[in-house]
């Protein structure tokens, strides 16, 4: 039931002279190493040796995405390059992704970390495991399938999209555990149905779902249709990909942060003063074990709160509520990270100029659906329909290749898009998650 | 020999075009010829009015994107085939037409076409050059 009994069930004082232990190795890393750091710490007259307890982690500078972008592509790197085995990237728009860097061990300690998430979950060798996440430049499918493997189960890596041949293979491979966005897997459900795969043709036992916002009906939704139990899986892919949290089977009640990996605080978001324990406000995460790209107090966005009650599982990591809310305008449209100035400057690439534009997010049925409304000034107006429609089919495929979210693309007229005190209001979220 | 068109960007919702007539029957403007095109999100309002300048600046100003574009008025006998003739012999000679549409006069005996072409100088050349008879921007604004 738990992967690795040492450091999972580590008693708290060991586990935190462990992370200790651990800062001070990192910051003498960083300091050294990586220049970006050695600046910072520099400008705000912190030496490493200054570095003596827990506690002094809130001298440490924050660590931004803008700062990675800044860095494009392999600046943060705290090893030389020919040590990196693999790189994985966000999406983003020329010279905007975020880009993450992997040594050997690196991998290996993900895959172990992923393994623990699996065996949290009650995955065990004997399972067959559906692995419904992207693989490629996003981490969720290859930090998946290297997690399954190195617990011994057998993985089935049958990455996105072609959902109809999805349920055919479920159907006669049997996996027993799904990974995949909570919507895909109502979507993998309504599929099946309507392929005429019955539920009794399934043998899903446990869902791994993240990479999207849901909600406790959403679960009970799912856990109902699927008849499976439904479990939260926290990951991004600045610290690591999947696996930096799980949440397990025993208590289906939070999500352990593999804590001996990652030192995780809370944060006014503001201020970004730390708050106590137990109140709400932004994740920052600082890796204590990542040799290629190690971050210190990484400003994650997500909103939640850190619960340090023992939870019976035995583990002694601190969970934390399911992600809540983001403190900047990040979109999750299909399990696809999305932000407004993605768009924008998509919008501006494709044809030079700057439209006023809505992005308006709804869900039908299990599916998000991104419609982005786009203004038509005179610039842009031609008295020629197929001049318009090859905008609107331009817009979409660059949105399709940059972001990999399909778009619906919906010329407006002037002003009909809602102005709140001049600034344009660019974000219409319909779902109610 | 050209004729002023103005075009307008409207999205499909019921009582643009209504707002659209107002405007120019508030701005005290006529309308010739018109035409719409319409898909499943938007269409194109395309009209011929009796001063372009008057109805391009009423209808900025109550908001709507509006276009200019040159078109090509030419006229044909009311007659069967009189239609054909003319494209027939535009499609000879390799002049392609964007869109079309037509209205006929009061006076009776002869329609308007007013054509949208890619190269519009070699079409009305090529018009010109068959006989037939280009009705120019001023004419058609005051009939």
């Amino acid at each position: 039931m738990v992967f690795d009994v040492q450091n999972e069930t580590m008693p708290r004082d060991e586990l935190e002279t462990l992370q200790l232990k651990r800062l001070k190795y990192l910051v003498q890393k960083v300091f050294h190493n990586v220049p970006f750091y050695n600046q910072k710490f520099q400008e705000m007259g912190i030496k490493p040796e200054s570095i003596k307890s827990l506690s002094d982690l809130k001298y440490l500078p924050f660590t931004e995405k803008q700062d990675l972008r800044n860095n494009y592509p392999f600046g943060l790197f705290a090893v030389p390059r020919e040590s990196v085995v693999r790189v994985h990237a966000s999406s983003g728009t020329t010279g905007k992704a975020t880009v993450v860097g992997y040594t050997q061990r690196d991998v290996d300690n993900w895959a172990g970390l992923m393994a623990r998430s699996f065996e949290a979950c009650g995955v065990t060798r004997a399972d067959i495991v559906h692995n419904a996440y992207g693989y490629g430049l996003f981490t969720g499918g290859l930090g998946a399938h290297y997690g399954a493997e190195a617990l011994g189960a057998t993985i089935l890596p049958v990455s996105g999209g072609a959902t109809k041949r999805q349920v055919m293979l479920m159907k006669d491979f049997g996996p027993t555990v799904i990974c995949c966005t909570p919507s895909y897997a109502l979507h993998l459900y309504e599929t099946a149905l309507a392929n005429g795969i019955s539920i009794d043709d399934l043998k899903l036992r446990v869902g791994i779902f993240g990479a999207e916002p849901w909600t406790d009906e959403m679960r009970l939704d799912i856990q109902n249709k699927l008849r499976l139990k439904a479990l939260d899986i926290y990951g991004l892919s600045e610290i690591m990909g999947p696996g930096v949290g799980i949440e397990c089977i025993a208590a289906q009640d939070g999500l352990h942060i593999w804590e001996d990996h990652f030192l995780i605080e809370i944060i006014d978001p503001v201020t970004g003063e730390q708050l106590p324990a137990g109140e709400k406000g932004e994740l920052v995460i600082t890796t204590l074990t990542k040799e290629a790209q190690p971050l210190i107090r990484y400003r994650t966005r997500d909103i939640t709160r850190i619960n340090p009650i023992p939870c019976k599982c035995g583990r002694t990591h601190y969970r934390i509520e399911r992600i809540t809310g983001r403190s900047d305008d990040m979109l999750i449209i299909r399990g696809v990270n999305v932000f407004p100035s993605q768009i924008e400057s998509i919008l501006l690439e494709t044809e030079g100029l700057s439209p006023h534009y809505q992005l308006i997010i709804d869900r039908k049925g299990s599916m998000d659906i991104l419609e982005v409304q786009v203004e038509v000034d005179e610039k842009l107006f031609s008295d020629e329909i197929k001049h318009l429609q090859n905008m609107e089919r331009k817009i979409m495929s660059h949105i399709k290749e940059f972001l990999g979210v399909t778009a619906k693309i919906t010329l407006v007229e002037p002003r009909s898009i809602a102005r709140s005190e001049g600034k344009a209001q660019r974000i219409l979220d319909k779902r109610k998650i | 020999m050209k004729v002023e068109q103005i075009s307008i960007f409207l999205e499909n919702r019921a009582g643009r075009l209504a707002d659209v007539t107002r405007t120019l029957s508030e701005a005290g403007v006529n309308i010739r010829a018109l035409s719409l095109a319409d898909t499943t999100d938007f269409g194109i309002l395309r009209l011929i009015v009796t001063d372009h300048e008057k109805a391009k600046k009423a209808l900025k100003e109550n908001g709507f994107t509006v276009g200019r574009t040159n078109v090509v008025a030419a006229e044909v006998e009311d007659r069967p085939g009189g239609l054909h003739d003319i494209l027939s012999m535009l499609s000879e000679n390799g002049i392609n037409v964007e869109y079309m549409y037509a209205f006929v006069q009061q006076s009776g005996k002869n329609a308007v076409l007013i054509f949208r072409f890619d190269r519009t100088d070699e079409a009305i050349e090529t018009l010109q050059k068959n006989g037939i008879r280009i009705i120019p921007g001023s004419e058609l604004y005051s009939i």
